[in-house]
């Protein structure tokens, strides 16, 4: 490993920002303004001038371009952009791992990464309409009641059950876990509304083998995390996260159309934990608390196995909801509620929620962390991975 | 000589159209003729899926198109219960396969699986191709669908 080609330690998060957490099509603000209010939140709790700002990194074709941020900031320099192209949000991480690869090369010193949804605006992921005809690779599966997310992935996780016989406990065990952990997350779409086994277990199917609680929530909303440097983050209001490691993970023919990826039966994560464990210096075992990304639960299970927090014959040993509660398991999950029960902001606000560990702030507070994992938008073509630490972390 | 039907199986949905590039024009000519045709690398012989304009194993742009037997073998499904469409509103439950074709390097197609859509699926079931003819698109088009092979 050569320093002069790694992020670590080079790299915080200084502050993180969200806006109210809204059921789908609910915002009151349009979803530009739901971003400015995002950025200004996370300027805030960073103790930072939004005029700072340099730098932007989204994905998902975020729809908030950063010309009409800085224009509507008011920043005087705006010397880098960029956009992570992926389906889905698999490019949470990316993002991060984006502003720090433009900090650490010097092109910018303040880097938002966001993410803005108003779907009632826009239009909602899980429902597909039109008659045009469609062209391309979604001919392949569209016209046979193949469109929606949930059924992109669905197939996946049928194949992973069959070829590794796993069940349905672990999938069972996170849903449980991620609801549990919103119940004392304010923000948290789903606070106050519980859930129990029986419940999962007789919820209605949305594809099998998907139940209604594998499935993520739609919501609006936005989110921001300001990253600088190192140096810079000492001086300001909190604490930095240091960015350890963060990788971008697609793996032989990932894209491929028509469900052909070489690898079918993966979270996608298997190219980049060799790289990110090796940049990050550290090891599954140093993890104390794990943000990942549920699309659908069958991913997560797949997300785990493949980052090395349990392997395909232990799954029911290691996922279950007493091992995944930030209060008293081994393996803290999703300790804000995350996709399925604190909001779905394509993943940024488990981005955030690892910081929120790593700087002791989170509502399902996991003693001691040093080191936090938070990935992103497992079974798409190309996902992302990133580990955050206190900087003590750095040894 | 596959079957063939001219029974919608999820009426209403989007159709699908050759991409305005040219790039799989062969693919839906071939299922009009009631053909199951694919890519076909003149240099290294891999079928490949879907389609592209480089062959993925030795980058050739030689790319013929092969019709290759109608049958294959079920590598994964899923049962969709919640309409993400309005013509799906009132449909129920249907079957969505992921169909290997072992003579044709394994490449998969997908497709809905005829018959009772309530019906047990079995990963490695034998399927072959029912053509959907849809002569009423624009353009008219036919689907490949497939039904469990019955027991010779």
């Amino acid at each position: 490993m050569s320093d002069n080609y790694n992020l670590r330690g080079k790299i915080a998060v200084v502050g993180v920002g969200e806006t109210t957490y809204y059921k789908h099509g609910q915002s009151p603000d349009p979803e530009f303004v739901l971003v400015l209010k995002a950025i200004l939140a996370a300027c805030d709790d960073a103790g930072i001038n939004p005029k700072e700002i340099d730098g932007f990194c989204s994905y998902s074709n975020d729809r908030n371009d950063p010309p009409r941020l800085a224009n509507a900031l008011g920043l005087s320099e705006l010397r880098y952009s960029n956009m992570q192209w992926t389906s889905g949000g698999g490019g949470a991480a990316a993002a991060v791992q984006n502003a720090a690869g433009a900090i650490t090369a010097g092109s910018a010193n303040v880097v938002v990464a966001y993410r803005g949804l108003a779907q009632g605006q826009f239009g909602r992921f899980g429902r597909s309409g039109g008659s045009r005809p469609v062209s391309g690779g979604a001919a392949y599966t569209l016209p046979y009641g193949m469109m929606s997310a949930a059924q992109m992935y669905a197939m996946r996780t049928t194949r992973f059950m069959y070829e590794h016989g796993v069940g349905r406990n672990a999938m069972r065990s996170i849903a449980m876990a991620c609801y549990h952990h919103a119940q004392n997350n304010p923000r948290a779409v789903m606070n106050g509304r519980t859930l129990d086994a029986d419940t999962y277990d007789a919820s209605r199917w949305i594809s099998e083998p998907y139940r209604l609680f594998d499935c993520c929530l739609e919501n609006d909303g936005a989110a921001a995390m300001i990253i600088t440097r190192s140096d810079h983050a000492m001086d300001l209001a909190k604490a930095p996260a240091m960015v350890l490691g963060a990788q971008q993970s697609g793996g032989h023919r990932s894209g491929a159309t028509v469900e052909n990826a070489t690898d079918y039966v993966t979270s996608s994560f298997k190219p980049a934990v060799k790289y990110l464990y090796e940049q990050a210096g550290v090891t599954p075992q140093d993890v104390d608390v794990v943000q990942s990304y549920e699309n659908f639960t069958g991913g997560v299970v797949m997300s785990l196995i493949e980052h090395g927090f349990c392997t395909y014959e232990n799954v029911d040993q290691v996922l279950t909801f007493d091992n995944l509660r930030a209060d008293g398991g081994n393996l803290p999950l999703n300790t804000s509620g995350g996709n399925l029960a604190e909001c779905y902001m394509h993943g940024l606000g488990l981005q955030i929620e690892a910081v929120r560990q790593v700087r002791g702030e989170s509502c399902n507070q996991v003693p001691d962390v040093k080191v936090a994992l938070a990935n992103a938008g497992p079974m798409v073509a190309v996902a992302s991975t990133a580990i955050y630490g206190t900087p003590e972390a750095l040894g | 000589m596959s079957r063939f039907t001219s029974e919608a199986h999820l009426p209403g949905l989007r159709q699908p159209a050759p991409a305005n590039d040219g790039l799989d024009a062969p693919f839906w000519e071939g299922t009009r003729a009631h053909e199951l045709r694919v890519q076909h690398c003149r240099s290294c012989e891999i079928h490949q899926w879907g389609p592209e304009w480089m062959c993925h194993a030795c980058n050739s742009m030689e790319l013929d198109w092969v019709t290759v037997d109608p049958v294959g073998q079920i590598y994964s499904w899923q049962r969709p219960h919640h309409p993400v469409h309005r013509a799906l509103s009132d449909r129920g439950p249907y079957i969505i396969v992921l169909v290997e074709l072992p003579h044709a390097d394994n490449l998969r197609m997908v497709g809905n699986l005829l018959g009772d859509p309530l019906q047990e699926i079995e990963i490695g079931a034998s399927v072959s191709v029912v053509f959907e003819d849809h002569d009423d698109g624009d353009p008219d088009f036919t689907l490949v669908q497939w039904e469990v092979t019955p027991a010779s």
